[in-house]
């Protein structure tokens, strides 16, 4: 019972972390229908900047509370900016092209991105994983009975983190001018651009916001794992895509419901049949859906216009 | 994209059955000349070999990625089924000979049956992967095929039959150059055939427009799950012939980076056209071994060879980018080579003489 309940945490700190990666993915696919294969590496080219920024700090400061922040804050930001230039010099100018042109972009920027930071030549740092450092001092946050349950401090973190982002957007898309302004252009954006919506600056907000998101995402992964390594963005952005598509892609809470289940999954998994098995799962999973309903819990599959 | 572009069979002299099989009567005497030429250079016949493998994978991918436009980029997957398949069973057939054939002969026909059985094995798990990610979006495709990819590299590490992460090794060495040839002329053909023909009429209706294909009465799914189907085939006999010159097969020849190298070959000859997944799949092979003979003969900078390895793959992704950016068409864009360099062909015909 208790090893059951203690997976069950580490099952949904982990979808938490994945929750906030698909979070990315839904918004994007939302608003311009492609999905951005580079997410996952924009996410470990941030963590990388986490990781110099806390270099950068020192073994003392970064483990302050405002060390913590500035580390957040350079990550999140970096990558909103990363994002920014992605959208504006290789996704914009194809935005009236053939689908498929988007889509080999976003997989050649990934693979650049994934494999060029496997490179040791000037700031690039090399294809072995390197330690995270501590910067959240993990302690137990609840212990009950003689350790047979813990859950630690960074998992109510990330848990919190997640769910505050998820009512964040939320409220962003459905209560602001800003959010009608992205539903307008999810819609159609050619209509939305003949109403005086300004499409190409709700795309590139929406980019950054997403690319922000997920530097924070990769953080907490680097905090869980205390390891970065050039490859990580490809596995967890695809558990993260895998998450997103069980929910239904572009719908948000979809995202973090397909998201947490992915992460209970992959618990129970590793923790009553094989660890080695755990990345096969989730594309099981994703094929299962996508053979049984296609749309993912919560979306549609919605038929196409001509 | 340009719909008059659809290529359209040209009027040739010689009688349509004939045309068909013409290629293969010449390549085979030509192969077998290259294959005792070639005997005792064995680095030339092994990269020779390399290349007919990735002119296999490239024209097969091609079928999938140009001619019907769904884009698969887990092909090393069901190169990996091939390779395995075949390899084991070459692996257990390994004391055994056929009594009324000569040693050669019976290897050989161990290797074909082993070739068809890997190519059967990828075939089928190109199947239930199309099944339902072939009724969805393009783009579920390519994501679906990379986890196919990965699926198939944790099943391996996890059979002690494959081998597990340290592979197989041990196969019989009965792969020739005549026969990776032989191989290469047959997918060619194949692609060739199927885009003239009223299958591959349909393929290039849905890469146009899907929904217009439907319209008209084309029954989409099922020729994106049969044109997959014949992509993961050859992409299984392409692992088979691998696993039979290599020393040694293992779950890290087939990864992610494997199947991006023929993606970039088919989108850098031009998405749609056989010659030009061919030219790029050579060129981009011997590339590589280019550079690292140039930089070895140079001496200074002996790290630089080691290094064309790793500085590769950035590069193939930055020229997928660049080539969408600047010519999204490839080298030859859905034309063949003897479309688009006419002037190398003076004896096409024009109109009536």
């Amino acid at each position: 019972m208790a090893q059951l309940l203690q997976h069950l945490i580490n099952g949904l700190a982990a979808g938490t972390i994945y929750a906030l990666v698909a979070l990315g993915y839904t918004m994007v696919y939302g608003v311009l229908k492609l999905i951005n294969f580079a997410h996952g590496d924009v996410m470990m080219v941030g963590v990388y900047m986490g990781y110099a920024t806390a270099f950068a700090l020192g073994r003392q400061t970064q483990k302050t509370f405002l060390g913590v922040v500035l580390i957040f804050l350079v990550a999140m930001g970096g990558c909103a900016l990363l994002g920014f230039l992605i959208e504006r010099f290789a996704y914009r100018p194809l935005r009236e092209k053939p689908r498929l042109t988007a889509l080999i972009t976003a997989i050649g920027i990934s693979f650049a991105l994934s494999y060029g930071f496997q490179l040791d030549i000037g700031f690039l740092p090399g294809a072995a994983p390197r330690a995270f450092p501590e910067i959240i001092q993990p302690t137990e946050w609840l212990v009950i009975g003689d350790r047979d349950v813990v859950v630690w401090n960074w998992q109510v973190m990330s848990l919190l983190i997640a769910v505050g982002l998820m009512v964040g957007l939320q409220w962003l898309v459905f209560k602001t001018r800003f959010g009608r302004a992205m539903r307008a252009v999810s819609y159609d954006h050619r209509v939305a651009a003949l109403m005086g919506i300004p499409t190409d600056r709700v795309i590139a907000v929406t980019f950054m916001i997403g690319s922000g998101l997920a530097a924070g995402a990769g953080l907490l992964y680097a905090i869980k794992d205390t390891s970065v390594s050039p490859l990580m963005g490809l596995y967890v952005g695809l558990k993260a895509f895998v998450a997103a598509v069980i929910g239904g892609i572009g719908h948000v809470p979809g995202a973090v419901v397909g998201a947490l289940l992915l992460g209970l999954v992959e618990e129970f998994v590793v923790g009553y049949a094989a660890s080695t098995w755990r990345d096969a799962v989730a594309f099981g999973i994703l094929i299962l859906v996508l053979l049984v309903k296609p749309g993912g819990l919560f979306g549609r599959v919605a038929a196409e216009k001509v | 994209m340009e719909t008059s572009s659809v290529p359209t069979p040209s009027p040739g002299g010689l009688p349509p059955a004939l045309r068909g099989i013409l290629p293969v009567l010449i390549a085979v005497p030509v192969l077998l000349l290259f294959d005792r030429l070639l005997a005792s250079a064995p680095f030339a016949t092994y990269l020779l070999s390399i290349m007919g493998v990735n002119v296999i994978l490239a024209v097969s991918l091609n079928i999938v990625n140009g001619m019907t436009g769904q884009f698969s980029i887990g092909h090393a997957g069901f190169m990996a089924v091939g390779a395995y398949v075949a390899g084991v069973l070459s692996l257990s057939f390994k004391e055994t000979a056929l009594s009324f054939l000569p040693v050669a002969a019976s290897d050989q026909v161990f290797l074909v049956v082993a070739l068809l059985a890997g190519g059967a094995a990828a075939a089928l798990c190109g199947f239930l992967v199309g099944l339902p990610s072939l009724r969805l979006r393009g783009d579920y495709l390519a994501i679906v095929t990379l986890g196919f990819g990965e699926i198939i590299r944790v099943v391996v590490q996890n059979t002690d039959a494959f081998g597990r992460a340290l592979g197989l090794s041990g196969i019989p060495q009965t792969s020739s150059l005549a026969m990776v040839g032989f191989w290469v002329f047959l997918v060619v053909l194949v692609a060739r055939r199927i885009a003239y023909s009223s299958h591959g009429r349909s393929l290039w209706a849905i890469r146009e427009d899907e929904v217009a294909a439907e319209a008209m009465g084309v029954d989409t799914t099922g020729y994106k799950v049969r044109a997959f189907v014949v992509s993961a085939f050859f992409a299984g006999i392409a692992g088979g012939l691998f696993a039979h010159f290599v020393p040694i097969i293992n779950p890290g020849s087939f990864t992610f980076v494997k199947s991006m190298e023929i993606v970039v070959m088919v989108v850098l000859g031009g998405l749609g056209s056989t010659t030009g997944a061919i030219v790029a799949a050579v060129f981009l092979t011997l590339l590589p071994e280019a550079l690292r003979s140039a930089f070895t003969v140079m001496g200074a900078e002996g790290s630089l060879a080691q290094k064309v390895d790793q500085i590769r793959m950035p590069v193939y992704g930055l020229l997928l980018v660049a080539l969408m950016l600047l010519r999204p068409q490839g080298l030859f864009g859905m034309k063949e080579i003897w479309e688009v360099l006419p002037r190398w062909l003076p004896r096409r015909r024009k109109g009536l003489a």
